[in-house]
């Protein structure tokens, strides 16, 4: 598992990103991408640093990273493969895939792997409805998930 | 002249290998020491075909489809630069039956141009619509969407040109252009392929809005599933802004006009306009009640055109071309195109862009080519994951937003999905209210704690647990969340689960378990 960054250190580096953010109209979710793009994940630690910035409650700072499914508590893996789960999808079988990877990754949805290699998480649609099932490795598009590439994606997340 | 190799850069492309098949030309075009232009252009949207490789000969495009990385080889031995025959040959791509039998009006440069290429683009008539909006009154430029008879493409389908006056109307300091490209409904990716294939067309649509409206400033809301159309539309703005499309004065006229782009954060609900609208403002996802409409209080309080990708994307055409044009195609009170994305068990899965009319079964059978895998088509679901699921005896119904609201289905943003007979139905139902559960933004009781409850009344029905007292109890579950949601995503939820219910009985008859012997 990666070391987390000392709350002094997420303090300086969300300040930094809030200074480059904050003159956008509606800055809250650019900010809150641009913690999560630097860290893997919004660390708890970031969020009086925000709140005190944009002039919100801890409470309200905490209510948008809570709704929103991006927003991860906690560090993700090495890589992230965002497995599609939505209809399109499952008329092309995407349950048994999604129970394929969980079992050859030895995780479930929302898990990262022990040694921190990989982190799976459900998605309802990638727009990529007519090479279903699909997934996206790492923000790239992999379509008619079959066993053959099943087997490369471990291998990949593996290495 | 040097050849030029089109290889669409589109996220489905990509998804079936198309940078490995470019990596493989390039190698062996440095192997051969042959010069030629390799060109990422979009998806013209024949997904089965895809990666299809296009050549630009002196008589015109050749494509060839679907290469893999180990045809490239044969490709150049048997001279695919000058458009010979190989077994992966497609021929001129307009005429492959898919592509020929459309009508191609928003998506007409869609996998056609480079994406990023202003010259490209004006040379197939971009920037025509723009260019005249900037010589007309703002009135006239929204009388004419108005008579094109363009309806939001987003869904809802409310006509574009009333919205747009309401907003022109309504005077403001500052009033804003929201783009909605939170693609979220299964089975839908025609927003994503503009964005990917012809960005400057939906900015083209945008900066016409804002001069219609009185908007300088515009938004374009993107999914944050599509990382590749954000990337798409930040470097198209970024050279439109250089060529002074974009900017303090928009193609060298008094108006000014510029966009951003957001990335939303994984909340379904914020394809709804009012949750979309706090998702800007950095809050919570929230739906708002209405009224006020967002055209009078939208975006930080003020009057705000909200409108899906499509609708803006549809807009240039209508311009460019006359609102006469656009409302000559179409049935009833659906006029122009749509865009109909066929999707899931399909053979021939893809955009097909048509004038409203076609029949589900044309589609399905005909355009689609069955199922994938060759069984029978059992269902097909249209409009996303809140639209109802037809059976092959509703094949007849034509696409028109009427004839499908006619049948208690939706046509939603054009997505169709299609299930062969080894769905369950009971299990699709389930799923819709299981996803509403998951989605929900809480604020309204119907859809937060119905959606709960629906998903356990199904489970109950699943292990046969009373049947008749659960299908009574899902019926009036339906009913309530139906007509007392605040928005769509409680409101709609039930059309699915109660489509499925009407039309396959069956599958909620569960097979009768054997009493367990104690």
């Amino acid at each position: 598992m990666a070391l987390q960054p000392a709350s002094t250190e997420i303090a300086t580096r969300t300040a930094s990103i809030i200074q480059q953010m904050q003159g956008l109209e509606g800055p809250l979710l650019p900010i809150l991408h641009g913690v999560q793009e630097e860290f893997g994940y919004v660390p708890k630690e970031a969020l009086p640093v925000i709140a005190d910035a944009l002039n919100l409650s801890r409470a309200e700072v905490h209510g948008v990273v809570s709704f929103y499914h991006d927003f991860r508590k906690n560090p993700a893996g090495r890589h992230v493969l965002k497995l599609c789960q939505a209809e399109s999808c499952q008329s092309m079988g995407s349950d048994e895939v999604a129970d394929k990877l969980k079992k050859l990754l030895g995780i479930d949805f929302h898990e990262t792997t022990h040694d921190g290699s990989v982190t799976l998480e459900p998605v309802y649609c990638l727009g990529l409805c007519a090479c279903s099932p699909a997934a996206l490795l790492d923000g790239e598009p992999i379509g008619r998930l079959d066993d053959v590439k099943i087997g490369e994606i471990v291998r990949e997340v593996r290495t | 002249m040097i050849p030029r190799i089109y290889i669409p850069g589109d996220s489905g492309a990509l998804a079936l290998g198309a940078d490995k098949v470019a990596k493989a030309i390039e190698s062996e075009l440095a192997a051969r020491g042959v010069e030629a232009k390799i060109i990422r252009n979009g998806s013209r949207g024949a997904y089965f075909l895809e990666p299809m490789v296009e050549v630009a000969t002196a008589t015109g495009r050749i494509a060839y489809g679907p290469v893999q990385p180990s045809d490239v080889k044969s490709l150049f031995d048997s001279g695919f630069l000058t458009g010979s025959p190989h077994k992966r040959w497609l021929g001129d791509p307009a005429k492959i039956p898919f592509l020929a039998r459309q009508t191609r009006l928003t998506f007409a440069r869609c996998g056609v141009i480079d994406p990023f290429s202003l010259d490209a683009y004006e040379r197939l008539d971009g920037l025509k619509g723009l260019r005249k909006a900037t010589t007309m009154q703002p009135a006239d430029i929204v009388r004419e969407v108005t008579e094109s008879g363009l309806r939001g493409r987003g869904g809802a389908g409310f006509p574009t040109g009333i919205k747009w006056k309401t907003v022109l109307d309504t005077p403001a300091d500052r009033k804003y252009i929201v783009c909605n490209a939170d693609e979220g409904d299964s089975g839908t990716f025609a927003d994503r392929m503009i964005m990917e294939g012809d960005p400057f067309v939906l900015i083209e649509g945008m900066a016409i809005a804002g001069i219609a409206t009185g908007a300088t400033k515009g938004f374009i809301y993107i999914r944050s599933e599509y990382p590749h159309a954000v990337a798409a539309m930040n470097k198209a703005a970024a050279i439109a802004r250089k060529a002074g499309v974009l900017g303090a004065s928009v193609l060298g006229s008094s108006y000014a006009f510029d966009i951003e782009v957001r990335v939303g954060a994984g909340a379904y609900v914020c394809g709804e306009e009012t949750s979309l609208l706090d998702s800007l403002e950095g809050k919570r996802g929230e739906v708002r009640a209405k009224p006020p409409l967002p055209a009078h209080k939208g975006l930080f309080g003020k009057p705000t055109v909200i409108n899906n990708v499509i609708s803006l994307a549809s807009v240039p055409v209508i311009l460019d071309k006359g609102a006469a044009f656009y409302q000559n195609f179409g049935l009833g009170r659906s006029r122009g195109t749509i865009p109909i994305q066929i999707a899931g068990n399909v053979r021939y899965g893809g955009l097909f862009e048509a004038a409203f009319g076609l029949t589900l079964g044309e589609i399905v059978e005909e355009i689609g080519g069955g199922t994938r895998s060759g069984r029978p088509v059992k269902a097909v679901q249209v409009g996303g994951p809140l639209g109802a699921y037809f059976p092959r005896a509703l094949f007849d119904t034509p696409f028109d937003y009427e004839a499908f609201a006619a049948r208690d289905g939706l046509i939603g943003h054009a997505g169709i999905v299609v299930f062969d007979d080894t769905a369950d139905m009971l299990k699709q139902a389930r799923f819709a209210m299981e996803f509403c559960a998951i989605e929900s933004c809480g604020k309204c009781t119907p859809c937060r704690i119905g959606s709960q409850r629906g998903v356990e009344v199904l489970d109950r029905l699943a292990r046969n647990i009373e049947p008749e007292k659960q299908l009574a109890l899902v019926t009036d579950l339906c009913n309530t969340m139906k007509f007392g949601s605040l928005c769509a995503l409680g409101g709609f939820t039930p059309y699915p689960v109660m489509s499925a219910l009407t039309h396959f009985p069956e599958d909620f008859k569960p097979a009768p378990v054997a009493e367990a012997a104690e």
